[in-house]
């Protein structure tokens, strides 16, 4: 009892192979979209890994790139038998391989499930390489002058204002780190001694954040220094004030911005999987099709095409009755050649 | 002695209709190609129109999408014509229409080449518009809380965090205006009430300028108060200093914009007149071989294709003794009616 029987005949048969040629180098091209999704995922983690204290897992980009390579190659080989299919001369030299090949698509259809699973869980990990790298991002803002760090300024400001963000978790962890470099401070002045005395740590805190914090729909030019004190701004009140600097912090930007990106690919790696799976149905019914020939020499016979041999069940269990058969074939053959060795 | 002739054979002619519609259908994509680049360059007029005064002209965005359509249109009547051109029951309908076609792709290749001139042009236009937007834009900038001014403040300071640059010729400009609305400043404050003072139209100026001028690749915090006050800021040098806000003027940073975008726009449509003529050569020859067969009734005679039936001198006096005849055809007729008349 065949899966799912379908009766062809040629104009049928040759309707179905273009078809599935066709669906073929329409797969090619989303292996090629899976390939380069995946590259600018790489690229785009590669621009701020210094935001992520260079720590973050190149693992997701590296499988999609691999598996949009694999997949190109795989449906390549594909059309180019769905291409051969019609003649039957061209088509008995691919006849051997078809059993392996659709058995290997089947595997990498699980594969792509499994990346694109990968893709909606691997947001958790990435939430604490972002935490930590910003953290200490913020640390070496004033570092301008420490070879490897030096740029870390200009990497924090331009991604401030790029996500319209400020801080870690908001602004005020700003005013928690020493982000003016000692080069720039008068230790001679009063005010700077003050500060200085003023925590265990010897650093120069003030209640002030840098210019890429600035909010330019505020109303008013920016305050960025002495935010706490409302007296030292002409009618502020810091309380009340909402528009002055951002208020969202830069992990949950960035977050949500690499968020939107996995699940995108997520997404797109689900219709993928759901369209190499239906080229690896059409080419079952091509293969069925053309193995089933009532008259072999005539062209123009009727055929039927089906998606298994035998029902689920009975394919499962022959599987099983197989892989069970192997492994006897193995101790038979060791226990053979067991007496064979004490022999010697 | 016409101009350039090639014999050709079936095969030769099937190969030239088929290399000509797919040629057609390339200057299908160019001529999408000019569409979407007239309506990119549109929005980009659009999006910074506030810098411009509301005043800039939007005639080369508009010719660029007209002229882009057309050549979409033309050059798929043209794929068609060949298309059918290898079918003798099908060409023949077209073939009336393929003379006054070719002297239209004539005139519209010509069309193509003023819009690529006009694309040159326009820059000095844009120039002139930037910088009085640019002045206007600057004094404008406090307004926040007038209607219809309300977004200058946001649009000029993300336009001087993306271009890099900062006032109109240079960051002094910000010295010459009041940039603080005065419901931020506290005139019972002796400081500011020197400051108003001091200049003849009571304005409220400083060696400031917005946080929106600060370059982020300078090593230390951003410094834009008191800029031409050494003493202010310690370690601190205002003639050296370089990399604390931007230096560039922003109407040289907008004119480089959108110069490099139309200077590209303007070579693309030149590339596309050079394309269109090959398709015009390529439609004449194919139509001329069609009608040059020596048998017509047998498909696969030889025929003969040529540029001009004449050379170009024979063809440019024809043209001329043609025209005359027309004018005087109608001097004639005046006579004639006159004649009746009276």
């Amino acid at each position: 009892m065949a899966l799912m029987k379908v009766k062809f005949d040629l104009k049928k048969r040759v309707k179905l192979a273009q078809f599935v040629w066709f669906m073929y180098w329409f797969s090619v091209m989303a292996g090629v979209l899976v390939f380069s999704m995946g590259l600018f995922f790489k690229i785009e983690l590669r621009k701020r890994s210094e935001l992520m204290d260079n720590n973050e897992s190149h693992f997701l980009p590296n499988l999609l790139i691999i598996v949009g390579l694999v997949a190109c190659g795989l449906n390549a080989l594909g059309g180019k038998i769905c291409y051969d299919s019609l003649d039957p001369a061209k088509f008995a030299t691919w006849k051997p391989i078809m059993k392996p090949f659709l058995v290997s698509c089947l595997f990498f259809n699980i594969l792509l499930v499994v990346v694109a699973l990968l893709c909606f869980v691997m947001r958790i990990p990435f939430q604490f390489t972002l935490a930590e790298g910003l953290k200490n991002g913020m640390k070496f803002y004033k570092d301008t002058d420490t070879p490897g760090r030096c740029y870390m300024k200009r990497t924090l400001d331009l991604m401030q204002m790029e996500f319209r963000c400020c801080g870690n978790n908001n602004y005020r962890d700003w005013f928690e780190i020493q982000w003016v470099s000692n080069r720039y401070l008068n230790f001679a002045a009063k005010e700077v001694k003050d500060r200085i005395g003023s925590n265990v740590d010897g650093q120069y805190l003030m209640d002030g954040v840098p210019f890429s914090c600035c909010n330019p729909s505020s109303p008013r030019p920016c305050i960025q220094g002495q935010m706490t004190n409302n007296t030292a701004h002409y009618s502020y009140d810091h309380y009340t004030e909402e528009l002055n600097v951002w208020k969202r912090g830069c992990r949950d930007a960035l977050l949500s911005y690499y968020g939107g990106l996995m699940n995108t690919i997520g997404a797109l790696v689900l219709l993928v999987t759901i369209l190499e799976v239906g080229v690896m149905v059409g080419l079952q019914y091509v293969d069925t099709s053309l193995s089933t020939l009532s008259n072999p020499e005539d062209p123009e016979s009727e055929s039927e095409g089906y998606l298994l041999e035998k029902t689920v069940k009975e394919t499962y269990t022959d599987i099983m009755a197989k892989m069970k058969s192997m492994g006897k074939g193995n101790q038979v053959e060791g226990g053979e050649e067991a007496p064979v060795a004490t022999v010697s | 002695m016409a101009l350039m002739p090639i014999k050709f054979d079936l095969p030769k002619r099937v190969k030239l209709a088929q290399g000509l519609w797919l040629l057609y259908w390339v200057s299908v994509m160019a001529g999408i190609m000019i569409f979407s680049l007239g309506l990119f360059f549109k929005i980009e007029l659009r999006k910074r129109s506030e810098m411009m005064d509301n005043d800039e002209s939007h005639f080369v965005p508009n010719l660029l999408i007209l002229v882009g359509l057309i050549a979409c249109g033309a050059n798929a009547f043209g794929g068609k014509v060949c298309h059918d051109s290898l079918d003798p029951a099908k060409f023949p309908k077209w073939k009336p229409m393929v003379k006054p076609y070719l002297i239209f792709c004539c005139f519209f290749n010509v069309l193509l080449l003023v819009t690529a001139l006009f694309c040159f042009l326009v820059q000095f236009s844009i120039y002139f518009a930037l910088a009085e937007g640019l002045k206007n834009g600057i004094k404008f900038y406090k307004d926040t809380d007038t209607p219809g001014r309300c977004f200058m403040k946001r649009t000029l300071d993300m336009t001087q965090i993306e271009f890099r640059c900062c006032g109109n010729n240079n960051f002094r400009d910000w010295f010459e205006v009041q940039w603080i609305s005065n419901r931020y400043l506290d005139f019972s404050n002796d400081e500011v009430k020197d400051r108003v003072m001091s200049n003849v139209e009571g304005k409220f100026l400083m060696d400031s300028v917005p946080f929106s001028c600060c370059n982020p690749g300078s090593p230390r915090p951003c410094i834009q108060h008191h800029l031409t006050n050494n003493s202010a800021h310690y370690d601190y040098d205002h003639r050296i200093e370089e990399l604390n806000i931007w230096t560039r003027g922003c109407r040289e940073a907008l004119v480089a914009y959108y110069g490099g975008m139309l200077n590209t726009i303007g070579a693309l449509v030149v590339a596309v007149v050079v394309l269109e003529s090959a398709d015009m050569a390529g439609l004449k020859y194919l139509t001329t071989s069609l009608e040059t067969m020596a048998d017509p009734e047998n498909p696969e005679s030889e025929s003969e294709g040529w540029l001009l039936e004449k050379g170009v001198k024979e063809t440019f006096s024809d043209l001329m003794e043609k025209l005359k005849s027309m004018g005087k055809g109608n001097q004639v007729e005046e006579g004639e009616a006159a004649a009746t008349t009276s």
